[in-house]
């Protein structure tokens, strides 16, 4: 609920190709306001987007993006702690937060009425958290179960953590969102107050609103309720750049399970320029062709053909702050390993890189990016999420239409070149679930 | 085809009503089925979603999970189109296929773009009525859900589920997993999904519900469609009552997990029960109400023993479980526990405050537009009222319900309907 791994399978799409919506302005303390007016219910989404995510971390401290976020939901000077959530309820509203690699980011929803109270509560919380070491002590204890439920008990999703910390050596996208569990455990307050006080500020923010509202009446809110609130200065943000891996890297991870399960991730580029990049939109359509439909190349191959595997899957999100992975993970068949799976998947990539992509597939996904750039628009809170995704990973929202219209440029043979380029054994590292089965013992009391 | 659809309009009966909330259509096709519609043309998409009477409470125990192998296999393979076709051919027009399986309902949804309807629609109605049920299909679907059941079985969260359902529902069809039964699966014969199809794949168990970029008069005729062909409709045994446990019944199960997860439950409320409302809303304030719920306070907020705790009724056309769940660290099972049911206890016998009603209704009532802001949503609902044949104006009298329940009545339907001591208890994990 409090945490989306931005690690789906994300094409991007654009907005309705009406020039002046969504309207963009910058307040003098450097919030970025961006309003996308969608009339189609009475209803308004906020959400407010902080450039601060787990790849601004350092070891010892992981975890303290996320951690903060929810000390967000524990008082301010003003409003002690749960009347946030008190006051959006009796305003009919609902509202959460996520944490993820790149960024931190809360949301409302609410009847279009009620968005003043939503600016109020939010722009307060900006400045003036609490922070108290009492609610600290308490709320490290419920993101220590989370962890527990989230990864700690679900065998793919530590083969996630275990796969992504073995194939960054530099890059802080190798250490997990929730955090290692030492590190909550020694968490203190002052983490979390110096993480808020280098962070959260309206220069390092992007405002996001879609709804049934008027722009001008949007950026008025935005003035009277975030306008006093102080820049502060940024540190500065080191690349990180993560050293070229020379050589396929393999790791197993035991857990309790009955089938084994494997996860490959590949190096590969994200966007930096939408407008001039190429790879990043043949990586989309690559990730389309192998598992964009049910028979799609892996899907059919693996479980369909020949079937070796019970689920396949391949995916590649082509924005982000840090660098990008290409994941295909695959669940065996009751009798196979995780090596006949891997033999598959090898078979269907070397495929791609020796004979490419038909035009047939290509169309098809083509086809399949641009409906779902319509069906996308059918929820707001999904409109807004693209705006300030993009935002905070150093694109525009104004990208969208261009995205949209690169993914339609892409030729096979780009397709072809991707595959062979990246999708290679010395960017390669190789996750694999070693099934630990389970004795269930139950008595009645 | 043209003069069937013909045929089809004559017949109808076309109970148009005009709506203050959403001007909701509905009809019935020459074959019985029941359609929900929304006009709306701001978005050039179109959304379908039929559901049919053939969840997994249409199973027998001997074979568990005929019914959701049968939903599942008619998506691979319909008409004159292989399995490859079928997702090739929605793929190359960006239709998107999906649907719903639970102990009431098998369904199937379809979002399309308005202009590639016809093409959709036309897949569609192949997979709806002419699957193909290829024997090798379904050895190898057969294979692939054995495995995925036996990959579950060490999951704790799933195994506290199945061991709740068991405990909770005993003997009756709601005690059976929606995935079926590994043994069960293995027995499974094309014959066994063949009369599966025919039995329960009808126009009288069938509900349509269409919103999106489309004429009522295409509507109609693509409703049609999608209710013709179908075996005639035949008289099953109904679905029995729900007998409520008559003592408590605890469980603890061993597993290497992390956490113990917990369920509490009950035999809960059905989709026209007249207790509806007072437990909908008593609810919010016991364990279903985002931030604010008394479960999240007690256990989250104060004590900072679990991320995740909840209550919730899921109503079903006999009474689906009321439900409390969490997860913990072991070693405070027992604590967590004792706070849990000590919360349960004192709400079902002294009910909320007039404060907590207040703010309950506050969100509940000002939240209502969030719960039709989109076509999916609408869609969804349209489905739910036409399955359970609810009033169509059942959205617009939502509020008025909602604004009616007193302090008085979620106490006495709560205690009503709620035995607190004779609830099932399940601990997956250790140190219960």
């Amino acid at each position: 609920m409090k945490r989306i791994r931005s690690a789906i399978f994300l094409l991007v799409f654009a907005s309705p190709g009406i020039l002046a919506n969504p309207y963009m302005e910058t307040l003098p303390n450097g919030l970025k306001v961006i309003v996308k007016e969608d009339n189609r219910a009475p209803v308004v989404v906020s959400q407010i987007w902080y450039k601060a995510g787990s790849l601004d971390e350092y070891n010892g401290t992981t975890g303290v993006a996320h951690a903060l976020e929810h000390m967000m939901f524990k008082g301010t000077k003003k409003v002690p702690a749960g009347q946030f959530s008190k006051l959006i309820a009796a305003a009919g509203g609902q509202e959460n937060a996520f944490t993820t690699q790149d960024y931190t980011a809360f949301f409302q929803e609410l009847y279009k009425s009620r968005l003043p109270l939503a600016m109020r509560l939010e722009s307060d919380r900006m400045s003036n958290l609490a922070l108290s070491d009492k609610e600290f002590s308490k709320e490290i204890r419920v993101v220590m179960e989370e962890r527990r439920m989230r990864t700690d008990d679900q065998p793919h999703a530590l083969v996630y953590e275990k796969m992504m910390s073995v194939a960054f050596q530099n890059n802080p996208y190798r250490r997990p969102v929730i955090g290692w569990m030492g590190d909550l455990q020694n968490m203190k307050a002052d983490d979390a107050r110096a993480w808020y006080h280098r962070w959260y500020a309206p220069n390092n923010a992007t405002l996001v609103v879609v709804g049934d509202v008027s722009h001008r009446d949007v950026f008025d809110l935005a003035r009277k309720y975030y306008g006093r609130i102080k820049p502060v200065p940024l540190p500065p943000r080191k690349p990180q750049i993560e050293p070229e891996q020379v050589g396929i890297k393999r790791i197993n991870i035991k857990a309790p399970a009955n089938l084994p399960y494997i996860l490959m991730g590949y190096h590969v580029p994200v966007l930096r320029d939408a407008n001039h990049d190429r790879e990043p939109y043949a990586l989309d359509v690559l990730a389309g062709v192998l598992d964009g439909y049910d028979s799609a190349r892996l899907e059919k191959a693996l479980t369909r053909d020949d079937p070796v595997a019970v689920s396949v899957g391949a995916s590649y999100d082509d924005t982000g702050r840090g660098p990008g992975i290409f994941e295909i993970d695959a669940t065996p068949s009751q009798g196979k390993t995780a090596a006949d799976v891997e033999a598959a998947i090898r078979d269907q990539i070397g495929k791609v890189v020796k004979e490419g992509v038909t035009d047939e597939e290509l169309r098809r996904v083509k086809a399949q990016v641009t409906a779902s750039h319509v069906f996308h628009r059918d929820s707001m809170f999904y409109q807004a999420m693209q705006i300030g995704q993009l935002e905070s990973v150093g694109l525009s929202y104004k990208d969208v239409d261009v995205m949209l219209k690169k993914i339609g440029e892409v030729t096979a043979e780009e397709v072809r070149e991707v595959a062979k380029k990246y999708l290679k054994d010395d960017g390669l590292t190789v996750a694999v679930l070693d099934p630990q089965p389970t004795k269930g013992e139950s008595h009645a009391k | 085809m043209q003069n069937k659809i013909f045929v089809g309009l004559f017949l109808w009966m076309a109970i148009s009503v005009a709506h203050a909330t959403l001007p909701i259509q509905y009809w019935q096709t020459a074959g019985g089925a029941r359609v929900l519609f929304v006009e709306n043309h701001d978005m050039p998409m179109i959304d379908f979603k039929v559901d049919f009477a053939a969840g997994s409470s249409s199973d027998i125990p001997a074979k568990s999970g005929l019914a959701g192998m049968t939903r599942h296999a008619m998506t691979l393979g319909a008409g004159g189109l292989s399995e490859d076709q079928v997702s090739g051919r929605l793929a190359d027009i960006g239709a998107e296929l999906g649907g719903d399986f639970d102990r009431d309902i098998a369904g199937f949804s379809l979002r399309t773009l308005s202009s590639e309807k016809d093409r959709a629609v036309d897949i569609f109605a192949k997979i709806l009525q002419s699957p193909r049920f290829d024997e090798k299909i379904l050895e190898r679907e057969k294979a692939r859900s054995i495995a995925q059941i036996r990959d579950a079985e060490t999951n704790p969260g799933h195994i506290a589920e199945e061991n709740f359902s068991r405990m909770l529902y005993g003997d009756h069809p709601y005690a059976l997993k929606p995935e079926g039964e590994a043994e069960a699966i293995r027995s499974l014969t094309r014959q066994d999904v063949l009369d599966f199809y025919a039995a329960h794949y009808t126009a009288g168990r069938e509900v349509i519900a269409i919103v999106g970029d489309i004429s009522r008069h295409d509507a109609e005729a693509i409703a049609s469609k999608l209710s013709e062909g179908f075996p005639p409709d035949a008289t099953l045994p109904a679905l029995p009552d729900v007998k409520a446990p008559d003592a408590a019944k605890v469980k603890s199960i061993e597993n290497p997990s992390s956490q113990s997860h917990i369920l509490i439950g009950y035999p809960g409320m059905t989709r026209d029960d007249p207790d509806y409302f007072p437990l909908f809303v008593g609810n919010y304030i016991l364990g279903g109400g985002g931030f604010e719920s008394r479960l999240i306070n007690e256990v989250r907020e104060k004590r900072g023993l679990a991320y995740s705790v909840y209550s919730y009724f899921l109503p079903l056309a006999k009474r689906g479980p009321f439900q409390i769940g969490l997860q913990t660290r072991k070693d405070q099972t027992g604590e967590a526990l004792a706070i849990v049911r000590k919360t349960i206890d004192d709400f079902i016998l002294k009910g909320p405050s007039d404060k907590e009603l207040v703010a309950a209704k506050e969100n509940i009532v000002g939240g209502f537009p969030l719960r039709i802001d989109s076509n999916r949503k609408i869609v969804d609902y349209l489905g739910m009222m036409g399955f359970y044949r609810l009033p169509l104006t059942y959205l617009d009298d939502f509020s008025k319900h909602v604004e009616k329940v007193t302090v008085s009545q979620i106490r006495d339907a709560f205690s009503r309907r709620i035995k607190s001591a004779n609830m099932v208890t399940v601990v997956v994990g250790a140190g219960g």
